[in-house]
């Protein structure tokens, strides 16, 4: 059993309002060897600059402070990593410091990058994230990851992340799946739908036209997840500059970017799913009391939380981050989400987790449409649209820039600029890509308020980056 | 000739002897695609960490004797006394007071049953394990956690009652040297350097 003081489960409350004001992005793929690490980086940081209509060297001149994200030095063989790209960025002698929280590497930057400004330390901060995960072949690259797991107890098991995610798969499916073929067919629409949108990006990696027999008919990595169930080992970089009410409006002066409300949240939870104990649920505010009270009947095999089937750090993150920002129900009070699906069993997780959907019916969120641009049962958008990027299935993992990918995305959508990054047949054509014949404009219409949810390890660190259109907030004095 | 690096301590010092890391020369990459230009080089490595166990060591050092050791909080002040842990936990993660060790033999060998499982049919790199490597996450009665392994002989099922087999013959002394078999396993069917204890 564990349990929370009222201290512990204190709403966090940023001292000041903090913007969003531009981001930025490389290309994305499983290996870039023509360009090196701080080159990538470079490349994001001018498209923030490009964005705001401004020259890297006028951006630079607001940055006060830099937060750098990569997951695993081990990867690149370089430590201190983030003293090479701030020396090749130019941004010397200012004051920079590394973040690592493995998969949620890039939604901790920026957690660290919103409390400078919040605090009042730093106007406008560069939060960049990057990853090189093609300086090893793929099995050196499984084992690094495994080494993210307890390297006495777990990571000798195999050398294989996958199969730490895979447990969990089968005690979801088999407590909440009920059908093992329906569930199945579910967790491989998430792939036809993740590597379907990637078809629409320029920047991802792994754009597929592919079905759903396709997906159960790839290669079993770990059972019960195929090839096709797992997110891509990549390369690239992205950037966001974070400033307070004053330097964002200053620059975007004159530009098509609105300066967005951010708030970051944060939980975490064990390491190894081994060590989790029982507790009750933190309830969201849109969910009741004793809502859960009878999972364990409705689901036998449900009842231990958080168990094998849920992540604690997650529902921890939503649990502040929602109320911090005046979220009552996501469904309701979003317009577009990038969820981390690191796996398509913890996409179908995390729905759970952030209250998309109730403990136990996290499936219904893909089923019923609701997380398509287009819902394919109606015809109509979908109700809360999620990966339109195509998310780490389809678009990319280079794990320390994936929350901040996501989270441009989110912001695109809210600048209402998405179609014309990922419509741009320039940026197609510097990435040696083909546009497709079919190409869709995913812009979510309106949308004011999403969210991206960046997840490390089995769960161990969950970060909610909420965005908002600063005329559309739920809350006066978020 | 060079021989494996060992380690002992003495005087609470590491002494090391044999070899470490071996030196192997960069080799050029060069591109294909570009007519053969330079673009990086390889950079090999081969190093042996020095690696504690800590207040962990009993653990690896009883698998090899048969044994399985947990923890459990004895603190009568802490806010869940008597919590068992498996994995070890050295220190109680609610009062960080220094847990008690226990043999957990009887209870793993008596009570344990598949709690979820999978089977993985790819391994990273340094894998040792067979494959496929059927993963099983095992449960006790009285202990608050849930121990990731691997089962040797059989298709695992959920709820499945196992029991464990120890590495005794040849052990590696690591968590390797544990694995588990369906209850009523005989002994003819372990796999080779595996006894009951």
């Amino acid at each position: 059993m564990i349990t929370f003081s009222d201290r512990q489960l204190k709403t966090p409350k940023l001292m000041r309002p903090v913007y969003l004001v531009t981001a930025g992005q490389s290309k994305f793929d499983r290996a870039i060897p023509e360009k090196r690490t701080e080159e990538l980086c470079i490349d994001a940081l001018a498209m923030a600059a490009r964005l705001i209509d401004k020259t890297p060297a006028e951006l630079k001149r607001y940055i006060h402070s830099c937060y750098y994200g990569h997951f695993a030095d081990h990867f690149g063989d370089q430590l201190l990593g983030e003293a090479v790209i701030h020396d090749r960025l130019g941004l010397d002698p200012l004051g920079n410091i590394g973040i690592k929280t493995g998969g949620a590497t890039g939604g901790s930057t920026l957690w660290e990058a919103v409390k400078a400004v919040a605090s009042g330390y730093s106007d406008c901060v560069l939060a960049m994230g990057w990853e090189r995960m093609d300086e090893v072949p793929t099995d050196e690259g499984n084992h690094l990851i495994s080494c993210a797991a307890d390297k006495d107890w777990e990571t000798p098991l195999g050398h294989i992340y996958t199969g730490y995610y895979a447990v969990m798969a089968q005690k979801y499916w088999q407590v909440f799946g009920r059908e093992e073929e329906s569930f199945r067919r579910t967790l491989a629409e998430i792939s036809v739908k993740h590597h379907g949108y990637a078809r629409f990006n320029p920047f991802a990696q792994a754009p597929m036209k592919i079905t759903v027999e396709d997906v159960l008919k790839s290669p079993v990595v770990a059972y019960p997840l195929r090839a096709l169930d797992c997110c891509l080992m990549s390369v690239g970089a992205a950037c966001a500059i974070i400033c307070d009410e004053d330097t964002a409006m200053e620059l975007t002066k004159g530009t098509k970017n609105k300066p967005l409300r951010i708030w970051v949240a944060a939980g975490s939870h064990t390491l190894r799913p081994a060590c989790r104990r029982h507790m009750e649920i933190p309830l969201l505010p849109h969910e009741k009391a004793d809502q859960y009270a009878d999972l364990g009947e409705r689901f036998p095999g449900g009842e231990r939380y958080p168990g094998f089937t849920g992540f604690l750090g997650a529902r921890m993150c939503t649990y502040y981050g929602y109320r911090m920002a005046g979220i009552h129900n996501p469904m309701d009070d979003l317009d577009v989400i990038e969820l981390h699906d690191a796996f398509t069993i913890s996409d179908v997780q995390s729905y759970e987790d952030v209250g998309l959907r109730p403990y136990g019916e996290g499936r219904d969120y893909v089923e019923s449409g609701d997380c398509y641009h287009t819902n394919p049962h109606t015809g109509k958008p979908g109700r809360l649209p999620s990966n339109l990027s195509g998310g780490l299935i389809g678009c990319m993992h280079a794990v320390g820039a994936t929350g901040i990918m996501q989270t441009f995305e989110i912001a695109l959508h809210l600048w209402n600029r998405w179609a014309e990054l990922h419509g741009d047949p320039d940026i197609w054509k510097a990435f040696n890509r083909k546009k497709p014949d079919d190409w869709q404009d995913l812009q979510v219409k309106g949308a004011k308020r999403g969210m991206a949810i960046s997840h490390a390890g089995v769960g161990s660190h969950v970060t909610a980056t909420i965005l908002m259109d600063p005329d559309h907030l739920l809350k006066p004095d978020a | 000739m060079s021989i494996f690096g060992t380690v002992v301590v003495k005087r609470g010092q590491y002494k090391i002897k044999g070899d470490f890391h071996t030196i192997t020369p960069n080799m050029p990459i060069r591109s294909e695609d570009e007519k053969w230009h330079l673009v990086g080089v390889t950079n090999p490595r081969c190093m042996t960490y020095i690696h504690t166990y800590g207040g962990e060591a009993v653990f690896f050092e009883n698998l090899s004797k048969g044994r399985i050791h947990g923890s459990r909080c004895d603190n009568p002040d802490c806010e869940f006394p008597g919590t068992v842990y498996l994995p070890f936990r050295i220190h109680c993660p609610d009062c960080l007071q220094r847990s008690t060790v226990v043999d957990l033999t009887e209870v793993c060998k008596t009570t344990a049953t598949i709690h979820t499982f999978m089977v993985c049919e790819r391994s990273g790199a340094f894998n040792t394990l067979d494959k496929p490597i059927k993963f099983i996450n095992v449960e006790f009665e009285g202990v608050s956690t849930i121990l990731m392994s691997y089962l040797s002989v059989g298709d695992p099922k959920i709820g499945m009652r196992v029991v464990p087999i120890f590495q005794t013959l040849e052990p590696t002394y690591t968590i390797t040297d544990l694995s588990w078999v369906p209850e009523g396993t005989p002994s003819s069917k372990l796999p080779k350097g595996f006894t009951f204890g």
